[in-house]
């Protein structure tokens, strides 16, 4: 592996390698993608791919690295991207990370490896994202998957409970390391939001499939329909069922509503709710290949800005029968915590943006929406999170038709297992208490993502699954038996 | 642990009830009167909550009874036994509040009978003295006739048509007691919503502690999708974790009556589609013949 650390990939300057242009990722066309729910960006191929990786300048001191939350090598894969050598490309990203071709199209990079790119001061930085994505696609497309050497059997017994990107994370490095793991899931699918949240569009639901047969392979094995803390408590796995530690990993938990007048009319749902039927439930294919019944609307607010409510509204775009969809967020664009990526991608398709503006109230005729007031807002002083507080403007309210309003305002916790496992000890949102390696109050206990920061990102729930897989392997391996 | 649920006795009650004993030792470990169970045909198909009416801990198997209504139970009443249920997964839900030292009165209407069923053994398990009042629309109507009588000090049976006990509603029984001063220390209504509705609206004149079993549109059952919000006193609760038992005198049933029409017109569509494909498939089969 020493090549690696030479960067003699083509006898180029560093000048003539800025001057590569960044590589456009083909995507479908936006009138034709809002209204179907085939993946909207189609991958680079192998010429893009070599040409894009080309770009990195291949630093001694690399910043990506610290950049990524479980520090994938990335200097080295784009070295073997950049050499044609595909298959060690995929070799070194599984090093570290265990769901390459979900983390190649749902991280930020924009705000993480991208963003500390050397070159990125100068020109546009290196497409790390879409070249990741590249080197998963194509190790899957060539059924040349291999698996890493495991050692021997630790003996030891892991139970992840959650399988998300946390717990399916964290599951991988325990299983590469030799210990025997299982993973407690209780919806019928394995996958977790990366299965019920993301749409297909965005994530394609094969893929998430392909990534968790590999961790099957890997020797983890998967329990869906088994809900921790009602089939079973986490005490009982620990004493009864053996489980020398555990990961708790369950996620979000129930949705905040906005405690508005209507806000239970027929036709308000939460995102969870919505992208729930649409992807775990395939709603989309309601009646015909899917018995699961999703709203027929032809007008839709939804209420946010974040990702979850951009899935949302792109979501009931692509639904034949729906004619609007409106984005409702209180705040500027600026202030708007999705990708950029994806608020392009949504104002491509024909979403309409009503930026400071609020719901004040939903309007309904015998049971179900019809309509939703609105305010509209102004920036005033900055609050709490440093952002300027909208203000309501006086006399602005407006009626906006729709027959479906989805509220994506965000998750509180899941109270299952905090409820049934005492001593585990939660902050006042229920939210575990957990320290940086995810080390709970409880002994032989560790609990990452959603369930300890709040809703956040994909990729911050598996540093924290990665991270509680190597504290877990010290006290496993330490821990007398 | 099982990865499918096989369906081990299946009996055809009146009134398009079934009954069906599946195979599910996991959940039997843990069940608790009041609990539910969520279950899924098929890939494609829906999730489906369902109360348990009883469990085997011997056989690990759970009791369930479906009337056959939608797309989804009717294909479920089609079913034999050795077939194969996708997803069984549970108990969600809290137990049942069972406090000792009551006269416990419990009212159940259709096929709502089969979930006050461990609820009213649990509490005669714990010494209390129970009366089960049961009713339907007619006489074959009434399901599970023998099991509660074995579980219950009494029975009292309501017929709309009068075909069998009192010529009534549960609530004619219900009200008669309250009137003539009967002892009724907690009522426990399960059944369709109207029927938990009068029973809570009677029994808050005499100030008599009422719980309800709620039954609103649900998916995942584990506190994350929302779906299943109710209105009781002035919190949104959520009847799969918080529930699916409330205070019968503070539940908005008009909401959760409204909200339970959420999806008919597209369950009408499916069920169209569904019948549809019955009939040429029977075509086929008798031109085949």
């Amino acid at each position: 592996m020493n090549e690696t650390t030479q960067p003699t990939i083509k006898k180029i300057s560093n000048k003539e390698r800025m001057k590569i242009p960044r590589h456009a990722m083909p995507e479908q066309e936006p009138l034709v993608r809002a209204k179907n729910f085939f993946e909207v960006p189609l991958g680079y191929t192998a010429d893009m791919a070599m040409e894009e990786a080309d770009r990195c300048l291949q630093c001694k001191d690399p910043k990506c690295i610290q950049g990524c939350p479980v520090n994938v090598k990335i200097p080295q894969f784009i070295f073997h991207v950049a050499m044609g050598n595909f298959e060690l490309a995929a070799n070194t990203l599984k090093e570290t990370n265990a769901l390459p071709a979900v983390c190649g199209r749902v991280c930020p990079q924009e705000e993480q490896c991208e963003t500390v790119c050397v070159i990125g001061g100068k020109v546009e930085p290196v497409a790390i994202g879409r070249l990741e994505r590249f080197v998963a696609d194509w190790e899957r497309a060539s059924r040349k998957v291999s698996l890493p050497a495991i050692p021997r059997s630790s003996g030891k017994k892991i139970a992840v409970i959650g399988a998300g990107p946390a717990g399916l994370t964290c599951a991988g490095d325990l299983a590469k390391l030799g210990h025997s793991v299982t993973v407690f899931e209780a919806l019928h699918k394995a996958g977790g939001v990366l299965v019920y949240g993301i749409p297909e569009f965005r994530l394609p639901k094969q893929i998430v499939e392909a990534e968790v047969q590999y961790l099957e392979k890997l020797g983890v094995k998967i329990q869906c329909n088994f809900v921790v803390g009602m089939t079973r408590t986490v005490d009982e796995l620990m004493t009864e069922d053996g489980y020398d530690a555990v990961f708790i990993g369950t996620g979000a938990g129930l949705p905040y509503f906005m405690g508005l007048p209507g806000e239970n009319l027929n036709g308000v749902y939460s995102a969870n709710e919505f992208l729930t039927r649409m992807n775990l439930m395939k709603g989309f294919e309601f009646p015909n290949n899917a018995d699961t019944p999703v709203p027929m609307a032809k007008h839709v607010a939804v209420i946010g800005g974040g990702n979850t409510a951009m899935d949302a509204a792109r979501t009931a775009l692509r639904l034949q029968w729906t004619e609007k969809v409106y984005i409702v967020y209180r705040r500027s664009l600026v202030e708007m915590p999705a990708r950029k990526e994806e608020i392009h991608h949504g104002e491509q398709e024909g979403i309409e943006f009503l930026l400071l503006t609020n719901p004040t109230r939903f309007l309904g005729e015998n049971g179900w929406l019809t309509g939703m007031e609105c305010q509209k807002m102004e920036l005033g002083e900055p609050d709490a999170s440093g952002r300027r507080k909208p203000v309501p403007i006086n006399g602005s309210e407006f009626v906006l038709t729709v027959e479906s309003a989805i509220v994506a305002t965000g998750n509180g916790s899941n109270p299952l297992i905090n409820k049934t496992t005492p001593g585990l000890t939660a902050n006042k949102y229920g939210n575990i208490i957990a320290d940086e390696s995810g080390k709970t109050s409880r002994e032989g206990m560790w609990a990452g993502g959603d369930i300890v920061i709040g809703a956040a990102t994909v990729i911050k729930a598996m540093g924290a699954g990665k991270k509680a897989a190597a504290a877990i392997h010290e006290y496993v391996t330490a821990k007398k038996k | 642990m099982l990865t499918v649920y096989p369906i081990l006795e299946k009996n055809d009650l009146a009134s398009k009830v079934y009954r069906y004993v599946i195979a599910a030792p996991d959940i039997v470990k843990k069940a608790k009167a009041g609990q539910f169970v969520i279950l899924r045909l098929h890939e494609g198909g829906e999730r489906i909550p369902i109360t348990l009416a009883d469990w085997d801990m011997q056989r690990g198997t759970v009791t369930l009874y479906v009337q056959a209504i939608g797309k989804t139970t009717t294909m479920m009443s089609m079913l034999k036994v050795g077939d194969f249920l996708t997803d069984v997964v549970g108990p969600f839900g809290l137990p049942s509040h069972v406090e000792k030292g009551k006269t416990f009165v419990a009212v159940g209407g259709g096929f709502g009978i089969a979930a006050i069923h461990p609820i009213v053994r649990a509490n005669k398990l714990v010494g209390n003295k129970t009366i089960s009042i049961i009713g339907a629309r007619s006489k074959e109507m009434i399901i599970m006739e023998d099991e509660m009588r074995a579980i219950s000090d009494e029975v009292r049976i309501a017929t709309d048509d009068g075909s069998y006990g009192t010529k009534g509603f549960v609530t004619t029984i219900l009200k008669s007691m309250l009137e003539h001063k009967e002892p009724v220390d907690v009522v426990l209504a399960i059944g369709p919503v109207i029927m938990m509705k009068a029973v809570s609206d009677l029994t808050k004149q005499y100030g008599v502690k009422t719980l309800v079993s709620l039954n609103p549109i649900m998916m995942d059952g584990t506190g994350m999708c929302g779906a299943c919000r109710v209105i009781v006193g002035d919190t949104m609760q959520f009847a799969c974790v918080d529930g699916p038992e409330f205070d019968g005198h503070a539940v908005d049933f008009n909401l959760l009556m409204a909200r339970q029409k959420m999806y008919s017109p597209q369950e009408k569509i499916s069920m169209e589609i569904f019948e549809k494909t019955c009939r040429t498939q029977e075509h086929r089969e008798t031109a085949a013949w």
